[in-house]
């Protein structure tokens, strides 16, 4: 697998078209490493001139800014900054929602200006552009069903571009839970609840949102974001259906579909 | 004496009038009393906001029944209130029915018309409106913090829209005159034969009666206003104007802290230097209180009509949690009543209660770490109220002024201290995924 790092390329004098922000999740979960060489299979496939910060990346911050330490997420933004300006990055690709939208919206106020985009819909782009040839992507008929994760849709107002990938495979069937795009349910992990216990209630939230999906009889649950993924498998698996219903991020079955 | 009647009425509406207003001074003074935001940028999307969602009710069809009865209600409001320009100048004039010679009798009986059945369409809806808060078993008309005053608070505006509206019927019923002319009695010529034993006396009677209960019910009606949910019906309008208009996963950058980081990062700042000037008490990081708040927040704290589509949506809510978005807008109304009524109380002063939003009768910790920050209650609010806001202000205040963030998340944090992480791996470990197949 090709990964071009930045310092590397740095030291040879050479700038990538486009970073590819891994985050904390791509880098270190089980899970969501599956997605970060999801995503760079597809990049090479398309021959996208990227790189990865590797070990000069940290923490965007996202999870202490929702859980109150504004203080913890500007340190780590700050820093952030500095090392993206100092490689004169102007593009940012990054898996994860969050990171996606605290680059976004809230690195540029602190001197983090960059044109900052979801893996979906860089991927949305390199189709459209033809860069990606996506005509033997085939999924077997499949039927699939779309959570939209918060910091994408309703945060950030993208619903489509998710949707424009599946539908570009061959044999995917889509199909729309009762709440989806801007009325989509939480899976439970944002504001730092990923790291924390829920609070006590009458049932966990990512379980109330697996039943939402299961109401499609989907073949796959797709998402974008490695929290949702490690949610709804965990829901998925509470339900005893992890036989039958697999839960992938669209980077991966985009991947899967074009045999990379 | 023949002027006894106009003065009387001269005399209620100037009392109405006065206490509406100082009703209103009021409320501008306590949503005065929050922090300062800038809300004056893009003025044309903010126009047109208003225009969409205030005016346009454009938010209130995601659900389509209550939207639909929710238009009709508020379209026979706004037009009904037309009737109520002749109602006053009437009362004042001691007239009867001004605007018939002026507008003739065709226009007149049009708007009549339209009045009237205005008239009975909101009074069908707002009977449905009845049902469905005390009848039917929809789960946010059941909720906790809809017990009380606030259930009454409901059902009395309920009332008052089905009193009003029947005595505006009756009155042109009662109309001898009208109904005889056949003037726009479209509605009201149905009700008329109800009163078909009574003399022309006692129809006179009525027809006063109603015409007096009614336009005082209204002077009541707007100063009940202040002391209810139903704002709404005029501070949507500045809710929707001043709301934030920035992607809703933008949450502000606390600017105190940056100046902090900024000089902590700083290679040539000397951690010794005295402040350039005094510059008095450290600012507070987050809310704990009303006024840590910004007036936005706390406009949107009486905007809230308390309808509950936020909790109805919001995923914390709907598995058991105690956070309820509805219920954290209704107490940071209540705790900003509190301390208005004590700033009255002490010659315009705040006087330490020793209470605050966060905390004992408000708001609660539990409440503050259910949220998911997903955002539901902000895209649901027909106003656009953002009691998201006001949960990461909460935030804030927890973890930066009284360290009492949930053990998990301190251990979290920490770990993005120490090795850039929100789990404990070594930054060094950043790339081992690309070796991992």
């Amino acid at each position: 697998m090709t990964v071009p790092v930045m310092a590397d390329l740095f030291a040879e004098g050479k700038e990538p078209d486009v970073l590819f922000w891994v985050g904390s999740a791509g880098s270190f979960d089980d899970r969501a490493k599956k997605i970060t060489r999801a995503f760079v299979k597809i990049l090479n496939k398309a021959k996208v001139n990227f790189a990865v910060l590797g070990i000069e990346e940290s923490s965007s911050g996202d999870a202490a800014k929702r859980a109150g330490n504004e203080f913890l997420f500007q340190m780590q933004a700050i820093t952030n900054i500095e090392v993206l300006n100092a490689y004169n990055v102007k593009k940012i690709v990054t898996a994860c929602p969050h990171s996606y939208n605290t680059l976004k919206n809230e690195y540029p106020e602190l001197g983090g200006k960059y044109e900052v985009l979801h893996h979906t819909q860089f991927i949305e782009e390199l189709i459209n552009s033809k860069q990606l040839d996506v005509s033997s992507a085939n999924i077997n008929n499949s039927t699939i069903t779309f959570h939209d994760p918060c910091y994408l849709g309703r945060a950030n107002s993208e619903y489509n571009s998710p949707r424009a990938i599946i539908k570009a495979m061959a044999g995917a069937k889509l199909m729309e839970m009762k709440r989806a795009k801007n009325n989509s349910l939480c899976c439970g992990a944002g504001g730092a609840q990923m790291f924390k216990e829920p609070e006590k209630g009458a049932m966990d939230i990512n379980d109330l949102r697996t039943q939402d999906a299961l109401e499609t009889n989907p073949d796959i649950i797709a998402t974008g974001c490695p929290f949702c993924n490690t949610m709804l498998t965990d829901g998925i698996k509470n339900k005893k259906k992890e036989e039958s219903v697999q839960v992938k991020d669209v980077a991966e079955l985009l991947a899967e579909s074009l045999s990379l | 004496m023949q002027f006894i009647p106009n003065i009387i009425f001269i005399l209620l509406l100037g009392i109405g009038i006065y206490y509406f207003a100082s009703n209103v001074k009021k409320l501008v003074r306590n949503i005065k009393l929050g922090k300062d935001v800038d809300r004056t940028d893009q003025k044309s999307e903010r126009w047109s906001n208003m225009i969409r969602i205030a005016l346009g009710q454009s938010k209130m069809v995601r659900r389509p029944v209550s939207g639909f009865l929710h238009i009709i209600v508020y379209v026979g409001f706004i037009i009904i209130n037309i009737e109520v320009l002749e109602i006053i100048l009437d009362g004042i004039l001691g007239t009867h029915r001004l605007f018939l010679p002026v507008l003739g009798a065709s226009f007149y009986g049009f708007l009549i018309g339209t009045f009237e059945l205005l008239a009975l369409l909101v009074f069908v809806a707002v009977v449905v409106f009845w049902i469905r808060r005390n009848a039917m078993n929809i789960q946010r008309f059941l909720s906790k913090e809809l017990k009380g005053w606030s259930k009454n608070d409901g059902n009395n505006i309920l009332y008052f829209e089905m009193v009003l509206m029947a005595l505006f019927l009756i009155m042109n019923a009662t109309d001898v005159h009208l109904q005889q002319a056949g003037v726009g009695n479209v509605i009201s010529q149905f009700i008329y034969p109800l009163f078909s034993g009574f003399s022309l006396e006692s129809l006179h009677v009525i027809e006063r009666i109603s015409w007096w209960i009614h336009v005082v019910g209204i002077l009541i009606f707007l100063n009940y206003l202040y002391y209810s949910k139903h704002l709404h019906i005029l501070l949507a309008f500045p809710n929707t104007f001043y709301a934030n208009l920035k992607p809703k996963g933008q949450f502000s950058n606390n600017k105190n802290v940056t100046k902090e980081v900024q000089l902590m990062m700083d290679p040539n700042a000397d951690p010794y230097a005295a402040p350039a000037e005094d510059e008095g008490e450290p600012e507070k990081f987050g809310a704990s209180d009303v006024t840590d708040l910004n007036w936005v927040q706390l406009m949107n704290a009486y905007t809230c009509t308390e309808c509950g589509r936020c909790s109805s949506v919001c995923p914390a809510n709907l598995t058991g949690k105690e956070l309820s978005p509805r219920a954290i807008m209704m107490k940071t109304r209540d705790r900003l009543e509190e301390v208005g009524k004590n700033i009255d109380a002490n010659k315009g002063t705040f006087k330490d209660d020793g209470k605050q939003l966060l905390g004992e009768g408000y708001i609660t910790q539990e409440e503050i770490w259910a949220c998911t920050s997903c955002n539901a209650c902000v895209e649901e609010c027909p106003v656009n109220i953002d009691p998201l806001s006001i949960i990461m202000d909460m935030r804030q205040y927890l973890v930066m002024e009284e360290s009492a963030a949930p053990q998990e998340l301190n251990a979290m944090m920490q770990n993005v201290e120490n090795n850039g992480a929100p789990w404990q791996y070594s930054q060094m470990d950043r790339l081992n995924w690309i070796n991992e197949e």
